[in-house]
């Protein structure tokens, strides 16, 4: 009985899903204005981004707070191989993943091993000493960054002068397969895993080694993921510097969406970076130059209300919803 | 290399390091009474310096002399903090660990916010404070006087703050708590209240150390960013909840932060400081001296 539901909720998270994509790849059709659709495009990224990491800080419980590392690398191996060796951004961009899964293997060894607040710090301070390390890395621009010069409309280069429209199916693309992957491993042995030991800390300790390969699986899937959104970033917006892409306000913008919409939730990065995304771009245009820092209050008040309030996230109040329905 | 450049630097790294034990003391107390680590420990530092800093610009007081008002306040202000968010945060159910995280993340955020709102991104700094600016020669090393001034102040409070918690009631309480919250609460003692006096106690301590470090650092919405991964590692190194650990955790990080900057460029010796934590915790992720 319960396996039917739940087989049917799975189907029915798929359809939802397919009909979100088919409805928001017809909004450009009626949005043609350019500082809307930029907003897309970064609110589709970001949903991206925050699946990617709830994959591992979601699921498996591991909140990480330097997703940065990841991100940047896969902007600075795309941008650095185009602009240095005439690679074409597909491959920089499936190098960068590469790159990062197994730097994320190598990593989890020892962090893995570390408790929760251990874990946490371990993952800041190891994206800031790549930060740092990039910030004086002169043959990588150093401080000055990469300039992705662009030259024409192409496919083959992923430039796009005149329109945002590229950008903006690539970066549901993105989402979507981000989402896939997630919901893929949802019903996978792993995340059979994951939910047992979520909370429940003995049975994390008779699943040790299962547990611990499954949890190197999920670092490596979501730093791959999250550095294909730093490739597409960098080639969007066409400069990179290791302040705008490895900065540890990145890895916080990456895990917000998440931690907003509901963590280790299918729906919750998307619902979070809905919400979050638009929100703080349009305080920071409203509000414009002279009140710097009002959208740092708008998402932390956000953040401590909801962490507060809603340790599931907003995705509570539906299901909480759903489940009164159930009970009538 | 000479070496008396070699002296010179281990010399100031020693005295940094002391500030760094007195600003991550807190952190430590905090974490020792309810397991709990305070994100937003930097931003209480940041707002400690901004203190003395109107402190000084409206009404002319030195840092010196308004370091207990700015303590005082800091105690108010981690009392209320605790009463106000992480008394709530500590009753979740579901998600425990983000909860915690993000709780206090989140208030490092708002609080941010709120200083590049009221008090501009823009760099200030206090000038012509009785210590500013002011180096002092032992034997043909040159001091600075704010920091050697901060380390004597961080040996004294270390001091105060050992004395107070083996000597006094509310210091024994807070220990007591420290060993078992639930038997404690079976005696009589508020539990609520101890964690409370706790905050503001933790709050206090960076308060001294942000007012003696508004006379020789520039002071800015961002500064708490870096000084609080330091105070973390420091506490890492010490073992969390260790008061002693933290005093000992600090001198060790100033010293690698200064032997870093003889090997490395300087914008290069927080490096030393993050590879010292990841080494410590991947060999012993309890820390040097703690217990849990």
């Amino acid at each position: 009985m319960h396996d039917v539901t739940h087989a049917k909720q799975r189907r029915r998270d798929l359809i939802l899903a397919a009909v979100f994509v088919a409805l928001a790849a017809c909004v450009p059709l009626f949005v043609k204005d350019v500082y809307v659709q930029n907003i897309m495009v970064l609110t589709l990224m970001y949903a991206g981004l925050s699946q990617s990491w709830n994959i591992l800080g979601g699921y498996c419980g591991q909140i990480s707070l330097g997703h940065a590392l990841y991100f940047g690398l896969g902007a600075y191996v795309t941008a650095i191989l185009l602009t240095k060796f005439d690679v074409l951004p597909w491959f920089g961009m499936l190098t960068g993943g590469i790159i990062s899964a197994l730097i994320a293997l190598a990593l989890g060894y020892p962090t893995f091993r570390l408790g929760g607040h251990y874990f946490a710090i371990a993952t800041i301070v190891i994206a800031e000493i790549a930060y740092l390390l990039f910030l004086n890395w002169d043959w990588a621009g150093a401080a000055l960054g990469i300039d992705i010069m662009v030259r024409e409309d192409s496919w083959a280069k992923f430039q796009f002068t005149r329109s945002k429209l590229p950008y903006f199916y690539f970066a549901l693309f993105f989402a979507a397969v981000a989402w896939l992957v997630t919901w893929w491993l949802e019903n996978s042995k792993w995340g059979y895993w994951w939910r047992a030991v979520k909370d429940n800390p003995d049975a994390a300790e008779s699943l040790g080694v299962v547990v611990f390969k499954s949890k190197m699986g999920a670092g490596a899937i979501s730093a791959f993921l999250t550095a294909i959104g730093g490739a597409f970033y960098a080639m969007f917006v066409s400069y990179i510097d290791p302040e705008s892409v490895m900065s540890f306000q990145f890895s916080l913008l990456i895990s917000l969406p998440a931690v907003l919409g509901g963590i280790g939730t299918l729906w919750g990065p998307v619902l979070g970076a809905v919400v979050l995304i638009p929100v703080t771009e349009l305080t920071r245009s409203f509000i414009g130059g002279s009140g710097r820092g009002v959208d740092l209050i708008v998402y932390g008040s956000l953040i401590v209300i909801v962490s507060l309030t809603r340790p599931d996230g907003l995705l509570g109040l539906f299901s909480r919803k759903r489940k009164k329905e159930a009970v009538q | 290399m000479t070496a008396e450049t070699i002296i010179q630097s281990l010399a100031s790294g020693l005295l940094m390091g002391l500030l760094y034990g007195l600003i991550a003391v807190g952190l430590s107390l905090i974490f020792g009474l309810m397991n709990i680590v305070n994100f937003a420990h930097g931003e209480f530092l940041m707002l400690a310096m901004y203190g003395a800093f109107f402190l000084f610009a409206f009404f002319a007081i030195d840092p010196l002399l308004s370091m207990p008002l700015v303590a005082a306040g800091m105690f108010v202000f981690g009392a209320a903090i605790y009463l106000l968010i992480v008394r709530f945060a500590m009753r979740a159910k579901t998600n425990v660990g983000m909860v915690q995280i993000f709780a206090t993340f989140g208030l490092a955020i708002v609080l941010r916010g709120l200083a590049q709102y009221f008090f501009t991104p823009d760099y200030r700094s206090i000038s012509h404070s009785w210590l500013g600016g002011k180096t002092i020669s032992v034997g043909g090393i040159f001091l600075p006087v704010p920091q050697l001034v901060g380390a004597g102040l961080a040996i004294a409070a270390f001091g105060a703050l050992y004395f107070f918690i083996k000597r006094t009631d509310f210091g024994r309480a807070l220990e007591a708590t420290r060993e078992d919250a639930g038997a404690v609460a079976l005696v009589g003692i508020d539990q609520n209240r101890v964690f409370a006096l706790g905050w503001g106690l933790g709050s206090a301590l960076v308060g001294l150390a942000g007012a003696i470090m508004a006379t020789f650092f520039y002071i800015y919405p961002d500064v708490g960013a870096s000084f609080a991964l330091i105070a973390y590692v420091v506490v890492a190194l010490g073992g969390f909840g260790s008061v002693f650990g933290a005093f000992a955790g600090g001198i060790l990080v100033g010293l690698v932060e200064a032997s870093t900057a003889l090997v490395m460029p300087p914008s290069l010796k927080a490096v030393g400081i993050y590879a010292v934590y990841l080494l410590v915790v991947f060999i012993r992720p309890r820390g040097l001296f703690g217990s849990i």
